[in-house]
């Protein structure tokens, strides 16, 4: 990627007790999720993007613009084109939230420039409008963080900086403001700069991925890569998924079931109907895939599919994780296995086996179902 | 002022009260441009008598209203001779034991003119501000008044004097040069080299006359009889002369 | 009401209203800085600009007459228009209500600044606003009731100011006269009536002036929530 397609970031510090040491590059395009455990430095690595924090030995150029470099250039946080949401809406309290959104928005010449991001979409898009006249103080903490993002939209920016923003609303407010951030993704060409710790949100929204663990980068790529490293801590924590892209091939109305074609092979899922070749996104559990030296004969499982273990990591004194490839080369999707030791040995598996993979269930990844 | 004086007189009450009470201590409120000679006859005092002089110093009008609300004074040095007078009328002090125990000299004071013939640099008027204490609160702000009527100069100097709370206050802006001169007591200028004084002739201006009373509170104090049996004795009126004061 | 009653009051009031407008204008910054500085000496300028509450007024008064005399740069301001001093005038009273109510007016108004945090200030720097713009857009007005209440003390502290304008005035009547120096003249000469008059218009002014400050500061609570 040129140098104005990227976002690179590099900063080193010791803050405190922690060392931060992180270093990536983001495409200047779609949401890339910062991921990681509490205290692991996802915040502090936004901040200094920001310019909040300010980092002596630090790089970040956005899209060719050196917002920071080692050399002593520090762009002063105003001057960055970026918009930021924190993790509590932190509205102005003495504004409307129509002055809050307008807030940032450029004024005198600046107003007419063509490209920019509407008023009227904005507050489409987030649901704001009847909200508009309304003090900070009378609105739901769901209904803040809207204002939020659209204050932030409102200012312009090119480039989109997210903390954690759904994690202090509860979980029927979330539901309520994802299908939100995903028209944002999907309507705005603006890249987004995303921090989570839940592995939920970033299938839903992600399209790159960064790991973070105390204060360094140890993974930085597309999602289904890095969920199926096994170097990773996505591959071995419990709940291991992966998420894969599929095309509908068929749909079989009587039985509720889609055949959705993936790489290496295609999976049932039960889906309402849709049109063939709609795309769908689907989620497969570590756990619920289980290995077999033989095809299997009689069985209620409806996905078996062949595969070849590509590798088998220990999690545990009892349990491994195998990674498989789907189909008889090495372009399949990844699936991943989580099994017992005494299955692993009993049954002789060993890397580079061909096997097959019973897939006891498979989930639309929800929300992001329909990706069009 | 009248905190300080309150005060004081709060701790000696409290003092008295640690010390057996063997009528050899009295409490003696004292007008505060007395204070330096007060300290000395109260130590004569003590080496001759045996008896000790508890000072409290202050303004005389702060010490005349705590009088009349029974302060535990024994014996008043007022800076005027209104307040012991008004002390006997109202009851609260001895009549027969009234006299003046010393008589206040005025004196025009300055740091930056000179005053040498203080009548000819007060018609002459070449300074911005003279400082005298508030008539209404000192007697030497009344004495000051009435020497620049005497002289035929208080009209052309109204539009430049300044007052100070008190006598002392008074010194302070002559000291500090804000005024370029003023009147103030003699006793003052005790130790005082700088500048140059003119004493007033006392005929300009009515006697300030600083009376001393006992208080009925001690009546019966043989400490506060005697002291001020020694504040009439020779002794005394040597040191009360040696700091400024006309006598009797 | 004869003038001996009316003039010190308006001089008073005179008094206050200059002290006040000045004293906002310069403990504000004062205040800004004191809140957001990381200075390591912060705490020593807070401690100096505190003075002024814990001195008794005759040290205050004292000090002030030396620094406004001939002697002190007092002297040399006046000079420029042919005085010895600015003791004995309404600009060194000026000068010395501002010392004197200095802490009343940069404490309020540096709790408010510090109050607000920095959160809605890194917010505004995320929105395009240079450091001016967030304060005068953000900080300020989130911290106006801090403003009110140090207005409200400085104006009030500075018309019962007593020893600071006692020893540095001279009490001149249209001048320095100001009504708590009238009103212990009144009293040392035993005119209870005038003493009365002013003392308690001074009683009824603070209940008023303190009523309203508590009643501005609960709606503005109210309303900022």
């Amino acid at each position: 990627m040129s140098d104005g397609e990227t976002i690179r970031v590099d900063f080193k510090s010791v803050l405190g007790k922690f060392s931060l040491q992180a270093n990536f590059a983001a495409p200047a395009r779609g949401v890339t999720a910062l991921f990681g455990p509490s205290g692991c430095g996802k915040t502090t690595v936004l901040r200094c993007i920001a310019g909040l924090t300010r980092v002596e030995d630090g790089l970040c150029i956005v899209a060719g613009d050196v917002w920071q470099d080692p050399g002593g250039a520090f762009l002063p946080t105003h001057k960055r084109p970026l918009g930021y949401v924190f993790q509590e809406a932190s509205l102005f309290a003495h504004l409307s939230v129509r002055r809050n959104l307008m807030f940032g928005a450029p004024r005198g010449k600046a107003r007419t420039r063509k490209g920019k991001i509407a008023f009227d979409e904005v507050v489409e898009l987030l649901g704001v409008t009847a909200l508009l006249d309304r003090a900070p103080g009378k609105l739901s903490g769901g209904e803040r963080q809207r204002v939020a993002i659209g204050r932030a939209l409102l200012s312009q920016p090119k480039l989109l900086l997210m903390d954690e923003p759904l994690s202090a609303l509860d979980r029927a407010t979330k539901d309520e403001i994802l299908p939100f951030l995903e028209r944002l993704r999907d309507r705005l060409s603006l890249p987004i700069i995303y921090i989570t710790h839940s592995i939920a949100e970033v299938e839903r929204l992600a399209d790159q991925i960064v790991l973070i663990e105390k204060g360094r980068v140890i993974g930085a790529g597309p999602l289904e890569e890095l969920q199926s490293d096994p170097s990773l801590p996505l591959a071995v924590a419990r709940d291991a998924a992966v998420t894969l892209d599929g095309v509908i091939a068929a749909h079989d109305s009587g039985y509720g079931l889609l055949t959705l074609t993936i790489r290496g092979g295609s999976l049932i899922v039960p889906a309402p109907p849709a049109a063939v070749g709609g795309r769908r996104r689907i989620r497969v559990i570590a756990g619920d895939v289980s290995l077999a030296r033989e095809k299997p004969g009689l069985s209620s499982i409806l996905n078996v599919l062949p595969a070849r273990i590509v590798s088998a990591k220990p999690v545990g004194d009892q349990e491994l994780v195998a990674v498989l490839t789907l189909g008889a080369d090495e372009t399949g999707a990844r699936l991943l296995s989580r099994l017992t030791r005494k299955s692993w040995e009993a049954l002789g598996f060993t890397e580079g086996m061909s096997v097959y993979a019973q897939v006891k269930a498979v989930a639309l990844a929800p929300g992001r179902g329909e990706l069009e | 002022m009248r905190l300080t004086a309150f005060v004081a007189a709060l701790s000696a009450v409290l003092a008295s009260f640690a010390t057996p009470v063997e009528a050899d201590q009295t409490h003696v409120a004292v007008a505060a441009n007395f204070t330096e000679p007060a300290k000395e006859i109260a130590a004569l005092f003590k080496q001759k008598t045996g008896h000790e002089a508890v000072l409290i110093f202050g303004a005389s009008g702060a010490f005349f209203t705590q009088i009349t609300h029974s302060a535990p004074f024994e014996v008043f040095l007022s800076a005027d001779s209104d307040r012991p007078k008004a002390a006997i009328d109202g009851g609260f002090a001895v009549a027969d034991s009234l006299f003046t125990y010393a008589i206040g000299k005025l004196v025009l004071w300055s740091r930056v003119v000179d005053v040498t013939d203080g009548e000819a640099a007060l018609k002459a008027g070449n300074f911005q501000k003279l400082s005298i204490a508030n008539p209404v609160a000192a007697p030497y702000g009344t004495a000051a008044v009435e020497t620049m009527k005497a002289l035929g100069v208080y009209d052309a100097l109204t539009p430049k004097i300044v007052q100070g709370n008190s006598i002392a206050q008074a010194f302070q802006f002559i000291d500090t040069r804000n005024a370029e001169l003023g009147f103030v007591a003699l006793s003052q200028l005790h130790r005082v080299t700088e500048g140059t004084r003119w004493e007033v002739p006392p005929n300009l201006y009515s006697p300030i006359r600083q009376d001393a009373v006992l208080l009925k509170t001690g009546a019966d104090s043989e400490a506060s009889k005697a002291f001020l049996a020694f504040l009439k004795g020779s002794e005394a009126r040597a040191i009360i002369e040696q700091f400024g004061y006309a006598l009797e | 009401m004869p003038p001996e009653i009316w003039v010190p009051i308006r001089l008073t009031i005179e008094l206050a209203a200059i002290t006040t407008l000045t004293l906002l204008i310069v403990a504000t910054p004062l205040a800004w800085w004191l809140a957001r500085s990381r200075a390591a000496w912060k705490e020593a300028v807070a401690a100096i600009v505190s003075l002024p509450m814990v001195l008794p007024p005759t040290v205050l008064g004292f000090y002030l007459l030396i620094l406004l005399g001939p002697d002190g740069p007092g002297g040399a301001i006046a000079s420029l228009w042919g005085a010895r001093t600015l003791a004995f005038t309404f600009t060194g009273l000026v000068i010395g209500s501002i010392v004197s109510s200095m802490p009343f007016v940069v404490q309020p108004i540096r709790n408010a600044f510090a109050a607000i945090g920095d959160r809605p200030l890194e917010v505004a720097a995320t929105l395009r606003a240079s450091p001016r713009r967030a304060f005068w857009t953000v900080a300020f007005p989130l911290a106006s009731p801090g403003l009110l209440t140090g207005a409200v003390l400085g104006f009030a502290h500075t018309v019962g100011e007593f020893g600071v304008i006692l020893m540095i005035g001279g009490n001149i009547p249209g001048r320095t006269r100001v009504m708590s120096t009238a009103i212990f003249d009144f009293v040392e000469t035993m005119r209870w009536r005038e003493a009365n008059m002013l003392a308690g218009g001074m009683v009824v002014f603070a209940f008023a002036v303190i009523l309203s400050m508590i009643l501005l500061e609960k709606r503005f609570a109210r309303a900022g929530a």
